[in-house]
């Protein structure tokens, strides 16, 4: 914009003077009204995102009646207790496990359905996707149920085979498990519909060609699903990797953190520490230990999406 | 309707100069054509008359003022759009009258412009469909229509048919002109086609890098191009360049192309040559159906010569034929009864009262 | 292209294909077989839910097999669908959630269509922020919303906590984000050419909008809907966080807090309310799964 005005200057005064009036009226009247319009976005994105994202730093230097400024007082109290440990463990296994399973998961059955006759996919599909739409609390609750230690039906099956009772949600590897059994119930089916799309992205030549070229099934898998697919999988797997790590209401509705904090992640514990706790500040630190890893797989998602857009 | 002029219209983005200054007159009624390769400016200089670009220098007037700061919606214009750009979620009806009922026309008026463009357009059994449910050469129609139905003092176009198949934008191209027949509005048409240019046109404007190469008539053009580039734009197959010189042998002026082949020139030709005869970058251009196959009996000025043919083509009603001299492919366009073969020697003859002769380094027709 | 003829023309060509065929099929059946098990597993706590749903106190207690109804019974739904606080509860949940999705696309409406085509200072960063801001959590911002809702209270004397409508202002820094960011994504692929023929054709960028942009794009802006809908329904940790008192619940909360009595657990009601909260995803899912597929792919594969 400066440059045009810049050599207009040059041409004829009279003429450029009254052209860069109408030029930048123009201008103005058109950034004016689209800044108009982001305007209530912007605002809500700085006051309730940006301004409590930093004013969440702020917390975590108080003490816990937040009158005074501790520095990095919080961070040297968590760093000395065995529980701040032992949820930072808890949290990278729940995590990881999860989205593995859930991104191995999805991809098998995302498979599946694709190798069903195209008329029947929508079906199975809409089935497979049920437990991503039921709100978590909810289906969370019936896991729960299923999972109570003097009514499991679980167990009640498992009997007929001799096996149990196990102790769901009572024992400290059990409670993991089934922890992270709910989060990959709930997870899956998102990893399937991703996949499923790319999928159906991929064109029918592709496998054609590499039949023809006598790949057999997997080699069809390694050489050409994979690869056509690895952007969106690696896009998806970020995606629920941040979802994951900051997952508060299976653990919280399942174990509550228990037993003996052997469930407690990050989000579980800092509502337990800062809510339940009243102690904000601490409460404040233990989030703040979800932002590094938040920030690296935002990153990688960034990179990702940018290529996207510069290959289109 | 409206006369539209430019005045050293200039774009710029950032860096480059779109369009480097370009004055053009177009009168009332008159169907004007710009012409040239992609990324010459033809597009960014009709987007400019539409408003859709803010021009970087100079004036545009429609109808004689001055609209540079006018924005579109006020110029009273209306415009094809390559890709029709119809609104998908509105019936043919809808499409063609949305500028109307935006601007409050009674519907009683809205419904008899509608009605009449259909009926001009004959799309009127169409009137209640979606764009989807269209063909191409409809959907191209209705846009047609949308743009007539506002009776706007100028129709713009933007390579309305490139997304056409070949045979539908023959007749497409025909019905174009029909409508510019009736309704006698002032159109710039913008193509990279030099057949459409050619066919729609009362005149054409042929643009390269920027600027305007020529102005005139189609047959101007073609018979009168000013420059190489003209020349090799317009009209197909292209225009033969060939590398030659004039010599003067025993008095008579001769165009020479290789060591073994040369010319006499006609006297009337010779008389305005005389000047460049030491040049001695020179170019002879020479269009195909100016070489064809040897008659019997030869006019003055058509000079016969032999050639090995390296490849054929038979277009039914002629024959292409291609042939090299001197590392250069030339093509000419002979009789299918010549007998013309691949690999076969032909005697071929030049019609010399229709050569162009240019500066190579300029690439100014002289 | 050599290879293929020589396959066809080859001895082994019969029963190549028999084996081709004869493998599909083997394939197939397994893909059923596999996903029957993994259909089972996706819907075995929903249908547990339904079984529960319709068991009596004294069928759960006797420890019958879970699995089976033995006397169906309707009491826990009379039960819940009578009691004035489980109404609450749903009413809540309900106008927040209107609430918020008329929120959200009043705000990322306008913003998309201002940042998918009115190009202008600082627009593309703007849009990359927005997608950053959809990735950060609510578990990291709770704390310190909490305790800025806490201070404007004490500041002001306007009492935002342990109100219902508090979450008006919380949810949608989940929704907006998303909605706005598949909206750039959805308008982003609407030809240039049709704006221009709009405002050729006499629009205003507002008329552009809402007579052009919005009709065409209403796939993505149901799709909008839809998530930001489902989002407001089964938000867990912010009304947990920012209400108290039964009256100012919403649904997942409320089952949770107050049909919890200590440590006994009315499970039938639990189980119905679960399945009553389920339910408006579920139809809304049910009836327009197309349009909640796209919202949720969208994400990546727009923009």
């Amino acid at each position: 914009m400066v440059d045009v005005a810049f050599q207009q200057n040059r041409v004829q005064a009279t003429k450029a003077v009254r052209k860069r009036n109408g030029l930048h009226k123009a201008l103005k009247r058109k950034s004016t009204v689209a800044f108009l319009m982001t305007l209530p976005l912007i605002l809500l994105i700085a006051v309730l995102v940006v301004y409590p994202a930093f004013y969440s730093l702020h917390l975590a230097t108080l003490n816990k009646s937040m009158t005074k400024f501790v520095g990095l007082g919080n961070f040297e109290f968590l760093f000395k207790r065995d529980t701040f440990w032992l949820v930072v463990k808890q949290s990278c296994i729940f995590a990881i496990s999860a989205v593995i399973f859930k991104a191995l998961i999805g991809f098998i059955v995302a498979h599946f359905v694709h190798n069903v006759p195209a008329n029947k996919q929508r079906r199975w599909r809409g089935m497979l996707l049920v437990p991503w739409v039921i709100p978590p609390a909810m289906s969370t609750l019936a896991w729960l149920w299923l999972f109570d230690p003097s009514y499991s039906a679980f167990n009640y099956t498992l009997s007929f085979f001799g096996i149990g009772p196990i102790p769901w949600t009572g024992d400290a590897n059990w409670a993991r498990f089934s922890v992270i059994l709910v989060n990959v119930w709930y997870g899956a089916p998102f990893f399937m519909i991703m996949y499923l799309a790319a999928l159906k992205s991929v064109p029918e030549q592709l496998y054609e060609a590499a039949a023809i070229d006598g790949a057999n099934w997997w080699q069809r898998i390694w050489y050409v699903t994979l690869p056509m697919m690895r952007n969106i999988i690696a896009i998806t797997t970020l995606f629920s990797l941040i979802v994951t790590f900051a997952n508060f209401d299976i653990v919280r509705i399942l174990t509550a953190g228990g037993p003996l904090d052997h469930t407690h992640i990050f989000a579980t514990w800092a509502f337990r520490v800062g809510i339940e706790g009243s102690d904000i500040p601490l409460g404040a630190s233990v989030s703040l230990f979800m932002v590094p890893i938040l920030a690296v797989a935002a990153i990688f998602i960034l990179r990702d999406i940018s290529k996207r857009g510069n290959e289109a | 309707m409206a006369e539209v002029s430019l005045r050293k219209v200039v774009k710029r983005y950032d860096e480059v100069e779109a369009v480097r200054g370009i004055d053009l007159d177009i009168a009332d009624h008159e169907f004007v054509v710009l012409v040239g390769p992609s990324g010459c400016g033809k597009s960014t200089t009709l987007r400019m008359i539409a408003g859709l670009e803010d021009i970087s220098d100079g004036d545009i007037m429609i109808g004689g003022d001055v609209v540079n700061d006018v924005p579109p919606k006020d110029r009273d214009i209306a415009m094809v759009f390559q890709n029709y750009a119809l609104y998908p979620h509105m019936t043919v009806a809808e499409n063609m009258s949305f500028g109307l009922r935006l601007k409050h026309y009674p519907k009683a008026e809205i419904k008899t412009r509608v009605a009449e463009a259909a009926r001009m357009l004959d799309i009127t059994d169409l009137i209640d469909r979606k764009p989807k449910q269209l063909s191409g050469g409809q959907r191209q129609r209705v846009a047609m229509g949308r743009a007539i139905v506002r009776n706007p003092k100028v129709f713009l176009f933007d390579e309305p048919l490139s997304n056409l198949d070949a045979k539908l934008r023959v007749q497409m191209r025909i019905e174009i002109k029909k409508v510019h027949q009736k309704v006698r509005t002032t159109t710039v048409y913008v193509t990279h086609d030099q057949v459409e240019a050619m066919t729609l046109a009362d005149r054409v404007v042929v643009m390269n890098h920027g600027r305007i190469e020529q102005i005139g008539t189609p047959n101007e053009l073609y018979h009168k191009p000013a420059t190489r580039f003209v020349a090799s734009f317009i009209g197909s197959p292209a225009m033969n360049f060939v590398p030659c010189r004039l010599e003067d042998v025993g008095g008579r002026m001769h165009i020479r192309l290789t060591d073994r082949l040369a010319f006499p020139v006609p006297p009337a030709r010779a008389a305005r040559y005389q000047a460049v005869l030491r040049t001695d970058k020179l170019l002879l251009g020479i269009r195909p159906e100016h070489i064809t196959e040897a008659r019997q009996h030869l006019e003055p000025g058509v000079e016969p010569f032999d050639a090995v043919l390296d490849v054929t083509e038979p277009m039914g009603m002629e024959t292409l034929v291609y042939f090299t001299l001197d590392g250069t492919q030339i093509c000419g366009r002979v009789n299918p009864n010549a007998g013309a073969q691949d690999g076969a020697p032909l005697r071929l003859a030049v019609d010399l009262n229709n050569i162009h002769l240019l500066n190579e380094v300029t690439g100014v027709v002289l | 292209m050599s290879a293929i003829t020589i396959d066809k023309a080859g001895p082994t060509r019969k029963v190549k294909y028999g084996s081709m065929s004869r493998d599909r099929a083997w394939a197939l059946r397994w893909s059923y077989f596999f996903l029957v098990l993994f259909a089972i597993f996706s819907l075995t706590p929903p249908l547990y839910m339904l079984i529960t749903s319709l068991k009596s106190s004294a069928e759960i207690s006797a420890a019958t097999n879970p699995w089976w109804v033995y006397h169906p019974t309707l009491e826990n739904y009379i039960g819940l669908l009578t009691s004035n606080q489980f109404l609450r509860f749903f009413w809540n949940s309900a106008w927040v959630s209107i609430f918020v999705v008329t929120i959200t696309m009043l705000i990322s409406v306008p913003a998309a269509f201002a940042l998918a085509r009115m190009k202008f200072w600082g627009s593309a960063t703007l849009a990359t922020g927005v997608f950053l801001t959809y990735l950060i959590p609510d578990t990291l911002l709770f704390i310190p919303l909490f305790k800025m809702f806490a201070l404007v209270g004490d500041w002001t004397g306007i009492q935002l906590i342990n109100r219902w409508y508090v979450l008006l202002f919380i949810y949608p820094t989940l929704t907006v984000p998303f909605c706005t960011w598949i909206m750039i994504g959805y308008f982003a692929s609407i030809p240039k050419e049709l704006d221009e023929a709009a405002i050729i054709d006499g629009a205003s960028w507002f008329q552009t909008l809402t007579r052009i942009f919005i009709p065409v794009a209403l796939p993505g802006l149901i799709a909008a809907t839809i998530f930001a809908f489902t989002v407001s329904w089964a938000q867990f940790l912010y009304p947990l966080v920012f209400t108290t008192s039964t009256d100012q619940l919403v649904l997942p909360v409320g089952i949770i807090t107050t049909l919890i009595k200590g440590d006994v657990f009315n499970w039938g009601q639990i189980m119905t309310g679960a399945l009553l909260g389920a339910a408006p995803p579920l139809i809304i899912y049910a009836f327009l799964m197309d349009y909640y597929i796209a919202g949720l792919t969208a994400g990546a594969t727009k923009g």
